[in-house]
């Protein structure tokens, strides 16, 4: 066995495993934890596939950005989890099975001649000198410039439409309305009242003796 | 060297797991979005492999796009999932029954 089938082997019994103890983890916070290993090993099997910048992305988005998002989430609101898993032995078996019954019929197409390791030779490692991240970056900027535009669009929808759902304004904070602070009058805050002099009261008799 | 069949094989297994972590966490919103995630992944596993073994880079090209969707897709999910616990108190999936007639 080569050293990158090793690897290889490696990787991909990490990766499974992590995606199991996601999906059975009891606590969301070790569950988030596993995911973050399955994207790791993910990673080395793209390095393997010679996708080094897509490998690298995934470390840096979705280990450094989406996951930590993930565990504030989790950290942050307080739940109780243990209600939450009710329900989970008694799907056992339905879930298991139509997993397995997926896996499986994927299983049988993909070992099929079609696919096997004979059907698809391997390329082999990329010529030295040749660049991942520059070959990306040439398709991106000329072949697929629209849909990468349309890609910024929606991270901006994505920004707002967070920013927005997630903002409150809490009944207790004071706030100024720039608006109505410019809009105010003299006759709005000052009122004169024109107020009849009076004559002080007569001093009580027995006040002195 | 390594053959197609795979990683090919490997996502499958990834995608049927997922499948079955909403079906047994079906209660538990976050562990929903995280099987999306690795539904996601495996996809993108697909995909790569694919780019490889064709010698297209058009394939992570794709994953790029995927990889950013998903970015988008699990921030909007995460702000609805606190705005839901902010109002409700629960992410207990069968609670969000409020638009049934």
């Amino acid at each position: 066995m080569n050293l990158p089938l090793a690897a290889f082997y490696v990787a991909a019994a990490v990766l499974i495993l992590a995606a199991l103890r996601v999906i059975t983890s009891r606590n969301p916070v070790h569950a988030a934890l596993w995911l973050v290993a399955a994207f790791f090993s993910a990673a080395c099997l793209w390095l393997l596939l010679y996708a080094e910048f897509l490998a690298i992305v995934l470390v840096l988005v979705y280990v450094g950005a989406v996951m930590v998002l993930f565990l504030f989430v989790v950290m942050m609101l307080d739940i109780s989890f243990d209600k939450l898993r009710e329900g989970f032995w008694r799907h056992l078996p339905l879930a298991g099975g139509i997993g397995f019954l997926m896996a499986l019929e994927m299983v049988l197409v993909l070992s099929s001649r079609e696919f096997g390791a004979g059907a698809v030779p391997s390329p082999g490692a990329p010529p030295a000198g040749h660049s991942n991240t520059k070959e990306l970056g040439r398709l991106i900027y000329t072949d697929y410039v629209f849909p990468f535009e349309l890609a910024a669009v929606v991270l901006l929808v994505a920004i707002v439409a967070a920013i927005a759902l997630t903002l409150r304004r809490r009944k207790e904070t004071r706030y100024q309305d720039p608006a109505e602070q410019l809009a105010a009058t003299k006759a709005g805050r000052l009122k004169i009242v024109k107020v009849a002099p009076e004559r002080p009261a007569a001093p009580a008799q027995d006040a002195k003796p | 060297m390594i053959p197609l069949s795979h990683y090919l094989v490997l996502g499958a297994i990834v995608f049927a797991i997922a499948v079955a972590g909403i079906f047994l966490n079906r209660k538990n919103l976050i562990v929903i979005l995280m099987a999306i995630e690795l539904m996601l992944l495996s996809v993108n596993m697909n995909f790569v492999a694919f780019s490889h073994f064709l010698g297209d880079p058009s394939g992570q090209v794709f994953v790029f796009f995927i990889l950013t969707v998903a970015a988008a897709e699990s921030a909007i999910g995460l702000a609805i999932l606190v705005t839901l616990f902010r109002n409700l108190r629960s992410i207990n999936v069968d609670d969000l029954g409020s638009l049934k007639g």
